[in-house]
């Protein structure tokens, strides 16, 4: 029985045909109705075309301020790690770390492990350490929260509503579209294409090496 | 008819990368494709998510109890709890949000521990009742639990905003710590719990 042909549900268990399916669908356990896997048409170059946005949106988002409040005549505005910085000199430490770590240091490890296996990839290298790459991006995921950021943002917001003139910042619309592009890049990430991609490199290590010399050969 | 699962026909499934493998008896399994470690069940399932569940159970007390904010302004003090802070929402107009912080501060957190309650009981009692259900009330349980974290969002933002000296200023209180650590503690229940357990004792291929 050869064990490449088959894939076992990660919610039941059970054994399915990895049998090939049209692109933009996806197949799913006929016991427990778990998504398998999904077939993405340029699965890599759309998942690639978010990672960039998202990692430029990532530099803007924390480099200018959120929102800004104006309340007689007084003028306050903080960036996300500004945010953090409060809570941490308010001795709230846990809870500033763990600020920092779902909107910051989770996202920001997962766009660019991402990068970090996919560029190489696209430009038909395997890079260095994939495996623990890919395992680091598993274990990070979950903790990136920036969506769930992004609405407890706007509550804020509604909250100072009436209480002060609020201003929202560049970093507020840059979270929103990073929150988008985020998505977009989880969505047309297909792990199965990502190692599919890295054996067929790995099996012919030369073929750039052996095309130049070709090309010698031919002159 | 009869279901086959990778575990009755010997095969063990890397948790990271879903690489199907045949275990080498001798030494500790690791998956030929990523490294990551293999087993046939997430080692210690019911015993990691029951010490995690309980934690959360005992820390959602200080969290609702305990004020999540406190305002200083001119007119004096005034510190609030996660419920406190909802009442204020839906007096003072503003009910959509009241409803929205309502359902990602206490339902959700509530519903979620009731929700792994529930099914490490049945797995423990090798259940056999609707394992679909279940599973779709895992995947469930598994993608809700991060909303939960509006409120510490909520705080730290208007911690950081609202800090005009003498005027008024916001603290965080002791419940966002608490509150911040049911999320977690939730999270990583959720996380050691594993599904296929609850598919062990049905034989059945239609479940």
């Amino acid at each position: 029985m050869d064990t490449r042909s088959l894939i076992a549900c990660h919610e039941c268990d059970l054994l399915c045909r990895d049998t090939p399916v049209a692109p933009g669908s996806k197949a799913c356990c006929r016991r427990c109705g778990a998504l398998l896997y999904r077939r993405i048409p340029d699965s890599l170059d759309r998942t690639l075309a978010c990672l960039l946005g998202a990692a430029l949106l990532m530099i803007v988002a924390n480099a200018f301020p959120i929102v800004g409040l104006e309340a007689q005549g007084n003028r306050t505005s903080t960036t996300l790690f500004g945010s953090v910085r409060v809570l941490y000199d308010d001795g709230m430490t846990s809870v500033a770390a763990l600020v920092f770590a779902t909107t910051i240091l989770m996202p920001a490890l997962d766009i660019g492990a991402m990068l970090y296996m996919l560029l190489p990839l696209k430009l038909g290298w395997v890079p260095k350490g994939l495996p623990v790459m890919f395992r680091l991006v598993q274990t990070v995921r979950p903790w990136g929260m920036v969506e769930v950021f992004m609405l407890g943002t706007l509550v804020s917001l509604a909250k100072l509503g009436h209480l002060a003139h609020v201003v929202p910042g560049v970093a507020l619309w840059s979270f929103g579209l990073l929150m988008v592009l985020a998505a977009g890049a989880a969505a047309s990430f297909d792990p199965h294409e990502l190692w599919a991609r890295a054996d067929a490199i790995a099996r012919q290590p030369q073929s750039f090496e052996t095309g130049a010399v070709a090309a010698e050969a031919a002159r | 008819m009869t279901a086959i699962t990778a575990a009755k026909a010997g095969l063990l499934v890397c948790h990271t990368c879903s690489l199907l493998s045949r275990p080498s008896a001798g030494h500790e399994a690791a998956c030929a494709r990523c490294g990551a470690s293999l087993h046939l069940r997430k080692p210690d399932s019911v015993t990691r998510a029951w010490a995690f569940l309980i934690a959360a159970y005992i820390l959602y007390v200080p969290a609702n109890v305990l004020p999540v904010m406190k305002t200083g302004s001119l007119f004096g003090a005034q510190s609030d709890t996660i419920m406190s802070g909802v009442v204020y929402l839906w007096t003072s107009g503003s009910w959509p949000l009241a409803v929205i912080v309502f359902v990602a501060s206490i339902l959700v957190p509530g519903a979620k521990m009731l929700s792994l309650t529930v099914l490490l009981i049945s797995v423990q009692r090798r259940s056999m009742w609707r394992p679909q259900e279940r599973t779709k009330l895992y995947r469930v349980v598994e993608f809700v639990g991060r909303w939960s974290m509006v409120d510490i969002y909520v705080a730290a933002m208007l911690t950081a905003l609202v800090q005009f000296q003498a005027l008024a200023t916001i603290k965080a209180g002791p419940a966002a710590i608490a509150f911040g650590a049911v999320v977690v503690m939730t999270m990583f229940a959720a996380e050691s719990f594993d599904p296929r357990l609850m598919w062990d004792p049905v034989r059945r291929h239609d479940g």
